[in-house]
Formats: C-alpha cells, structure tokens, sequence
C-alpha cells in the first residue's frame, strides 16, 4: 500500500496523523513572516496554524508576500 | 460640452458594457494604486472606490502618478482630480483614511472586485487575509515582488481560487530604496488587466 502524501506549494510531502499547518512551515523551512495559506483552497487564519489538522491528499498554498507598492 | 457617447467611442463592444457596469475597489493611492486607477479609468469601468490615509510627498513623485503641485494633499484627492482630467464621466467614492480590519466591509464591500496597492507585506497580509474571509467569492488581485528595475519577463501572475498575485515573488526592498517607476507601473497594469478581464468574463 502506497504512504499517504500532502502537498505544499507543489512539493510533495508524506503526510502523517497528527501534522498541523505550522507543520508544514517547519517542514519546508520556510521562515517568512507575511503569509496567507490556503488549504484544499480555503483561506487558513494566522491564529488557526497551530491547530488546523492537514488531512491526507491536502493542498497546501503558502502564499509569500513581500513589502513594496 | 462632451456627451459620454462622444467619450466611450471605439470601445469593445463586449466586454466594455460590462466594465461600465463595475465597482473596483483599490486600497492604496500610491506606487500602485495611483496607477492602476488611471488604466482603469481610461478603460471605462464605472465606480472605483479609492481608499488612503497617506499625503503625496516630494519622495512619492519617482513613481506615483502625482505632480510637483500636489505634494501636501491627500493622495485620494489628488488621484481624483488627475483621473477627472481625462474621464470626467466616472463614479469616485474616495476615502481619506487607514484601511484596517474592521472597516474594509464598509470601505469595500459594493466592489464587484478588490485591488490591494498596499506597500507593507503586514498591511498586504492583513487586507488579503480579511478579504477572502469576509468575501470568499469576491476576487481580490494583490501584488507581491516588484522591487529593483530590469527583470520584466519575471513578472508574473499566480492564481489561488478568488486570490490572484502579480509580481516576480521574489525581490525584496533594499534600505532607504524606493521601488523603482516602470516595474510598479508593470506590476500595476498587469493588476488592473486582471482586473478588466475578470469582469469581462462574468456572465
């Protein structure tokens, strides 16, 4: 049986019960502050990182955004 | 005196009714802003609802579209009267104030589509953020990458559901470096051509 796999910005990743948002960040060391993530398409609040599950199969979007206008 | 079918001719015959028809929100008067309204505005679309707490300064004239005799009035203003310089037929709903959570459902919430033309990456995290909570089905067309000059087949658009980002996602500030005029004004354009062609696809 093939390992359950998730995706972060295209990566794929295997996925394991228990990961959270904040899990993937770690995951794919990414360190930049000013994000908007999306999961499976909806929007994940800042305050909700720690504690939104990642389901198997999810898409992750893990938006960076950089000063400047 | 010009009639608005005097004004509106040689317009594309589709997509332009649609435009006419359309409410842009655009928060920030700046780098971004200030040009992404005058496209718009040429190009036809009805109500643009223009929100900024900032006063146009001598530092702002490397990019912003304002002259030598605005500096000290507020941006809102001063965008205004340049865009009913050329388009004296279009709706203005002008805002002279900070754009913060708990006011961008009353500041933006008839825009058939939002522009975020903030220049801090919090502030642009904030205004995104709160949008697609509050209107998950309104498009929202941010821009993130756009310091330093050259590099214009970098440029690009990414697409997330309702979230769409122009930018080259990558270049950074430097200190005491404003971004630089033809790469905002690019960004800028490519945001408000985003913008026209999404309207033009609605039924």
């Amino acid at each position: 049986m093939c390992d359950q796999t998730f995706m972060v910005n295209e990566h794929i990743l295997p996925w394991k019960e228990g990961l959270v948002i904040s899990d993937a960040l770690t995951l794919m060391n990414y360190t930049f502050k000013m994000l908007v993530i999306k999961l499976n398409g909806d929007l994940v609040k800042k305050d909700s990182y720690d504690t939104t599950p990642i389901p198997p199969n999810a898409d992750v979007k893990v938006i960076h955004l950089i000063s400047g206008g | 005196m010009i009639t608005p079918s005097e004004y509106f001719s040689k317009r594309h015959p589709l997509a332009f009714p649609k435009w006419q028809k359309a409410t842009i929100g655009i928060a920030g008067a700046g780098g971004l802003g200030s040009n992404l309204a005058i496209s718009l505005a040429r190009a036809g679309v009805g109500i643009l609802i223009i929100a900024d707490f900032d006063f146009v300064s001598l530092e702002n004239l490397n990019r912003q579209q304002f002259s030598l005799s605005q500096v000290g009035q507020p941006k809102v203003d001063a965008l205004a009267a340049n865009i009913r310089c050329f388009n004296p037929f279009i709706q203005l709903t002008l805002h002279n104030t900070k754009v913060i959570p708990a006011n961008i459902a009353e500041l933006f919430g008839s825009a058939d589509i939002l522009i975020e033309a903030l220049d801090n990456a919090s502030q642009k995290e904030m205004l995104i953020s709160n949008w697609l909570e509050l209107f998950p089905d309104k498009p929202i067309i941010g821009a993130s990458g756009l310091a330093g000059y050259g590099g214009s087949e970098e440029i690009k658009i990414r697409h997330y559901g309702n979230l769409h980002l122009v930018g080259d996602f990558y270049s950074e500030l430097q200190q005491d470096i404003s971004p630089i005029a033809p790469r905002v004004a690019i960004v800028a354009n490519m945001q408000a051509n985003l913008a026209l062609e999404i309207l033009a696809s609605l039924p």
